[in-house]
């Protein structure tokens, strides 16, 4: 069933989640791609079904019943390509989250050069590194052999060997997974999947012996100062895609109906994040956030340069058993604005990791969930922002460098009581600096963008200029340091419409602006006591030309990082506070 | 919608497939009849190797070194049979330094697999065994109540069931335990405390069933070596009535409790098995189903967790909750008689 996507109209898009399987179905109306409807159903990858096509029907099913076009033909098949009576779509494009996380031992001869490498490939997808070899490791090679074999990785990740140098130690490490791809099973035997020295392919070959799936991809680190991840994360990805087609029943059918293009959730979007920051060529930063059940993606792309993350064990659902090794419960508790029990928090976490298709009913639960998510946000862009450009990181380490946009996702946000509730946990979370953008991505399309950006980018351009993202508004984030209640940002919004808004932001304050959606306004800032809105450096202020969002203009002046009284009845009495000031 | 499966049955047929991890050995043959806690299969699971280097223990280079091979690959040696050797007027020899097998010979080094303790597989439910699966294990077939819980520490027993329960919101206390529970299986409330648990282990009995666990005691339930089986969840909750009313009527029968740790991608959840004999063969519970109004449900967050009720109406469209989100949703009359909406996320079909 796979087809060309030149020439091609209509497209459906199938994200297939741990939860949920969503689908997005595009195509032409009036000369111009758009986003058409939505159907979802939970997924099916669970026992007892432990096949994804069962999902995939019941949410074609509503799709049908949405659009009241016909997809499935009376051979139960999906009708690919599009018929003239406007059955079926052209193109199917697919990701998936869904699944346990890959479990990976990683390779390398040294541990913060190639191992590093390793460390960073994996954290692009959906894995967890169970054990790691390299040059130091003291352990006997029987003993790295029994590791191998009590692990049963998915995978094993090898690296090392700079391009043109080592290469018998980089093989003397590779015994112990040759061995283990003897001893193993078969069913059992890890992919293999080699991104170190290149001149050593026959030999790698030679060493498996066809024992087990072997992968090449590019050198990660073909020089000891130089580090290249892009292709190797895309060999990664498609690796992916083999173990969960093994491991689940309808993922290689999928695969198929894509033609081959079937990629993680993770790496689509990171793609879509890549596409637009290439699209808005802004100095800033585009920065995605995808805070999901099974894990916790960040994609941050700076002029084209991509950092991609995936932190399963920040997933607010399966993921939740380790988020407390992550996390202490304390920095959980302190986003929480009800008085609820100290170990409140706990028993929800464990609860919810039995349950996690579960949904908070109470605003106790809600609380919890929304406390979850602003630290799982908090910590992914702290464990990623090592990675960013340097120069990108204006204000150090602890502070958020420039984005324009930022693109959330996730159901804790889309499906949040209001939208001043879910832009509130975007800002704790991230705590983004100078000026950005606000957007949700409602319908969870921007994976299924990712995809086809890289065969359709019309199609991309097009959904994505029809508003199919839903802008909360522009964010102003002044940066310094000034006494709660100081004046820190005189600000005049002209409506292009006419009339006129003034006024002092004052330091620890969250001023909403009244903006109607897609209305436009020009915004007259001067920063005070030196603080920085990223116009030119502190007290540098300038005009800026807005377009509403659902909630306007939003000035968060409650300072950078923000702090948090040790107190628990003054926090929470500052926590409400600011919810009042948004709206929740 | 679809619909997620919890059994709570006081007269079912239940069949499990027991299986290895990695191909093994299955011991049991069709029709036998097994008890819980009786190996079906075994395997090598996590052997030990060892990996010796013949060239060097010989003095002789790789090739050399193949030519004074006394093994070949898949033979088994004993501790201190002669492997290599002899070389040369001293008559070196490498031995074998423990019992094992050989795996891989060749190229200067043995790679020997230590004899080791196989992994056992138990039955985990007393029962027939049914069906065999080749090298891997059996499917076993029972009748009796089954009781499904959420939490468990991955082991299994089987034995008498005592009941320290009075109510479903009960709490267990280590004062309540005493000697003579000794080999039981205990049936608790809710423990909110360390002491409970190590008092049980130091008895020691067979297994604690509980309606809820602190948290913070998760660490060392999974330590202890006797099954933990938690019904409901974490925190104080109540156990729901279906289960309580069953297992409080069945005190002192033979209970096999399967801790085994729910995993809902395999498709494991700890279960409670009380045999017992039926005269029509019942009929195996349905495994998937789909929401609709007059089913039993359980209710699995707050504020009604562990909550039975029957759906009255699935609500069209989506249904605000006192939380402010908006979900789909059905109406539930719970026990007490009150009518109460929950998100369907929230339910469990009672099957």
């Amino acid at each position: 069933m796979s087809t060309s996507l030149i020439d091609a109209d209509s497209v459906l898009a199938i994200d297939i989640g741990s939860i949920t399987t969503r689908l997005a179905l595009f195509d032409v109306v009036d000369s111009r791609y758009r986003f058409l409807a939505s159907g979802s159903a939970p997924s099916t990858v669970n026992s007892p079904f432990n096949d994804i096509s069962e999902g995939i029907r019941h949410a074609i099913d509503r799709l049908q019943a949405v659009t009241g076009r016909t997809l499935i033909g009376a051979d139960e098949r999906l009708i690919v390509p599009a018929t003239s009576d406007g059955s079926g779509v052209d193109i199917v494009a697919a990701t998936i989250s869904a699944g346990p996380p890959l479990r990976v031992v990683i390779m390398g001869l040294l541990e913060d050069i190639s191992l590093e490498s390793a460390r960073r490939l994996i954290s692009t997808t959906y894995a967890r590194i169970v054990d790691s070899i390299s040059l130091a490791d003291r352990r006997r090679i029987e003993e790295r052999l029994d590791a191998i074999v009590r692990l049963r990785p998915d995978l094993v990740l090898v690296t090392g060997g700079t391009e043109g140098g080592a290469s018998q130690s980089v093989l003397k490490l590779l015994e112990a997974v040759g061995l283990a791809a003897h001893l193993l099973p078969d069913g059992n035997r890890p992919d293999v999947m080699f991104a170190g020295n290149q001149s050593l392919r026959d030999e790698v070959k030679a060493t498996f012996d066809k024992r087990t799936p072997l992968h090449f991809a590019t050198n990660v680190r073909p020089a000891l100062e130089f580090e290249q991840l892009e292709a190797a994360q895309y060999q990664l990805a498609r690796i992916t895609g083999y173990v969960r087609a093994r491991q689940i029943p309808g993922v290689k059918e999928l695969d198929n109906w894509t033609g081959g293009g079937l990629l993680p959730t993770s790496m689509a979007f990171s793609r879509i994040v890549r596409f637009l920051s290439k699209v808005y060529n802004s100095s800033k930063g585009v920065l995605g956030i995808d805070v999901g059940s099974s894990a916790t993606s960040l994609a941050a792309a700076f002029d084209g340069e991509l950092v991609s993350r995936v932190y399963p064990q920040l997933g607010i659902g399966h993921g939740l058993k380790d988020f407390l090794e992550n996390c202490p419960l304390d920095d959980i508790n302190r986003w929480l604005h009800l008085d609820v029990p100290n170990d409140y928090a706990r028993q929800y976490i464990y609860n919810k990791a039995l349950y996690p298709a579960s949904v908070p009913a109470t605003l106790e639960d809600l609380a919890v969930e929304g406390a979850l998510a602003r630290q799982a946000m908090r910590i992914a862009l702290k464990k990623s922002a090592p990675s960013f450009p340097e120069k990108t990181m204006r204000y150090g380490p602890d502070l958020s460098p420039w984005f324009e946009p930022i693109i959330a996702m996730g159901s804790v946000l889309t499906r949040a009581p209001n939208l001043p509730q879910a832009a509130l946990m975007l800002l704790d979370g991230l705590q983004p600096t100078g000026v950005t953008t606000l957007v949700l991505d409602q319908n969870h399309l921007a994976p299924s963008l990712g995809v086809i950006a890289a065969i359709n980018p019309l199609l991309v351009v097009q959904v994505l200029e029809s508003n199919t993202f839903l802008t909360l508004g522009t964010v102003i984030s002044p940066v310094g340091e000034a006494r709660p209640g100081a004046s820190v940002l005189r600000l005049r919004m002209a409506y292009t419409g006419g009339g006129e808004t003034a006024l002092d932001v004052k330091q620890g304050t969250i001023e909403l602006l009244q903006l109607p959606m897609g209305q436009s306004a020009e915004i007259h800032l001067q920063p005070l006591h030196r603080f920085d809105i990223g116009m030119g450096g502190p007290g540098r202020g300038g005009r800026l030309r807005v377009i509403g969002g659902a909630l306007g203009v939003i000035v968060d002046a409650r300072g950078r990082p923000l702090h948090l009284p040790g107190d628990t009845a003054r926090r929470r009495e500052l926590l409400n506070k600011w919810r009042w000031m948004v709206g929740c | 919608m679809l619909a997620p499966v919890l059994h709570i049955l006081p007269l079912t047929r239940i069949r499990r497939e027991r299986l290895l991890p990695v191909p093994g050995k299955v011991l049991v043959r069709k029709g036998q009849k097994v008890a819980t806690t009786d190996i079906i299969a075994e395997a090598r699971l996590n052997p030990e190797h060892l990996l010796l280097n013949i060239a060097r223990g010989l003095g002789l280079s790789e090739e050399k070194a193949d030519t004074y091979l006394q093994c070949k690959t898949g033979m088994k040696v004993a501790q201190g049979d002669v492997l290599a050797g002899p070389v040369g007027i001293t008559k070196r020899v490498v031995r074998a330094p423990k019992d094992g097998k050989v795996i891989v010979a060749g190229g200067g080094q043995i790679l020997l697999e230590l004899d080791s303790p196989p992994f056992e597989l138990l039955a985990g439910l007393p029962g027939i065994v049914v069906h065999l699966i080749e090298e891997r294990g059996a499917a076993i077939e029972t009748t009796g109540t089954l009781i499904q819980g959420v939490w468990g520490n991955g082991r299994l027993d089987f034995g008498l069931m005592y009941v320290l329960m009075r109510s479903p919101d009960d709490v267990l206390t280590s004062d309540r335990l005493d000697v003579s529970m000794r080999g039981s299986i205990i049936l608790g409330g809710y423990c909110k405390d360390a002491e409970v648990l190590k008092n049980a282990a130091g008895l020691p009995i067979r297994a604690l069933i509980l309606a809820s666990m602190e948290p913070y005691l998760l660490p060392l339930a999974e330590r202890l070596r006797f099954p933990i089986l938690v019904v409901e969840g974490f925190g104080k909750r109540p156990m729901n009535s279906a289960a309580y009313n069953l297992l409080t009527t069945n005190e002192r029968r033979e209970v096999a409790v399967n801790a085994q740790p729910w995993d809902a991608f395999n498709g494991t959840r700890p279960e409670i098995v009380i045999p017992l004999p039926a005269n029509v063969e019942p009929p195996l519970p349905p495994d998937t189903d789909t929401f609709s109004a007059g089913q039993q449900v359980r209710l699995v967050r707050l504020p009604f967790q562990g909550g039975i009720g029957t759906i009255v109406e699935i609500r069209p469209g989506v249904t605000p909750m006192p939380s402010g989100i908006t979900v789909s949703a059905a109406e539930v009359q719970l026990e007490s008689g009150e009518k109460v909406l929950v998100p369907l996320a929230n339910l469990e079909v009672i099957a």
